[in-house]
């Protein structure tokens, strides 16, 4: 999967409100085969550490994409379709 | 981190509507029998999934109502225009299926050994997974203090209400409401959203080390977090769970 073109823009660009990391704990459950929502996740643009249940989920029909709360920078999208499941972690700069 | 693509686990499993209790006129709880559920923590999720006849699938996120040692339960609150709220608020009954993941989170739970005092602050809904706390706290019989700061329309849209005024009524758990939209008669209750004003009185002073879990819509939990931090509460100290219109 190509990276997300403009992965620092603001939220601006976001449509409603986001979630907590929280809400897609069954999606990374999923994916990873773990518990995921207390792992520590490291922005790869700002630097900030957080928990990934305090990183900002926007769910979308297709998917989810989850933003740092400090600089709004994109860092994992989830993207579904038949039963496949498209992970983007490359605003990552470290999780686990 | 490098991209891919994953197939999905075999996470899911079936669940089965047991007793079904109504709560308020658009809210139902149903407890749910799953085979081989690995029990829960207080505070923690789950996600369920509907299929509908034509192969078309939905998947919500609801907060855990039940206590640890208790059959998973879930509360609903029925949503104007929510196709899974819809079904598990007016059609499912006793002997439904669905499909359940779960438990999910780790990080808005509370254990006796967190210790506190504790400040629970639920807008709306957001009550679901601090009731599952306030039960936890009294079967495990922990003596740690706590306080609960509730959030609703009105009176009507209260869930747990005769439980919660228990707490209360023992002197158990300091409960105080906030009736954002109408009050009954004689009500001696906050009469509008939270404040500041109103989170100085309620919550535990700084200097206590209170944690404080906050669970409600966006807009509340961030009114709530803010106001927790400028009284000198730890961002670490208070943990936020926050969910859309779609539903959590």
């Amino acid at each position: 999967m190509e990276p997300l073109d403009g992965r620092a823009v603001k939220g601006s660009a976001v449509e409603g409100s986001a979630l907590d990391g929280n809400a897609i704990g069954g999606l990374l459950i999923e994916v990873f085969g773990a518990e995921m929502t207390t792992a520590s996740s490291v922005c790869g643009s700002c630097g900030a550490t957080r928990q990934v249940a305090e990183l900002a989920v926007y769910r979308h029909q297709l998917g989810s994409v989850v933003r740092c709360r400090g600089c709004d920078s994109v860092l994992m999208v989830f993207v579904q379709i038949r039963g496949i499941t498209c992970v983007d972690l490359q605003g990552l700069a470290s999780l686990g | 981190m490098a991209g891919t693509a994953v197939r999905g686990r075999l996470s899911w499993s079936l669940a089965t509507v047991g007793l079904v209790v109504e709560e308020t006129r658009t809210v139902r709880t149903l407890s749910l029998d799953v085979a081989g559920w690995p029990g829960h923590r207080a505070g923690q999720h789950v996600d369920i999934r509907l299929t509908a006849e034509d192969g078309y699938v939905a998947e919500r996120a609801y907060s855990i109502a039940s206590a640890p040692g208790e059959p998973p339960a879930i509360t609903v609150q029925r949503l104007s225009d929510g196709e899974v709220s819809g079904y598990l608020t007016q059609e499912a009954r006793p002997g439904d299926q669905c499909q359940v993941r779960g438990p999910i989170g780790g990080y808005f739970v509370w254990e006796p050994a967190f210790g506190g005092p504790l400040l629970l602050l639920a807008g709306g809904s957001g009550i679901v997974p601090l009731r599952s706390i306030l039960r936890h706290r009294g079967f495990t019989g922990s003596s740690v203090p706590a306080r609960l700061l509730y959030s609703a329309r009105q009176l009507a849209d209260v869930i747990y209400r005769d439980e919660l005024d228990g707490h209360s009524a023992s002197g158990d758990v300091r409960v105080s409401y906030a009736l954002t939209r109408s009050q009954p008669p004689g009500w001696t209750g906050y009469a509008r959203r939270v404040d500041d004003e109103m989170l100085a009185e309620v919550a535990w002073p700084a200097a206590d080390k209170p944690l404080a879990y906050v669970c409600g819509p966006t807009s509340f939990v961030e009114t709530v977090a803010a106001g927790l931090v400028r009284l000198g509460y730890p961002p670490v100290r208070v943990r936020t769970e926050r969910f859309g219109a779609t539903g959590a």
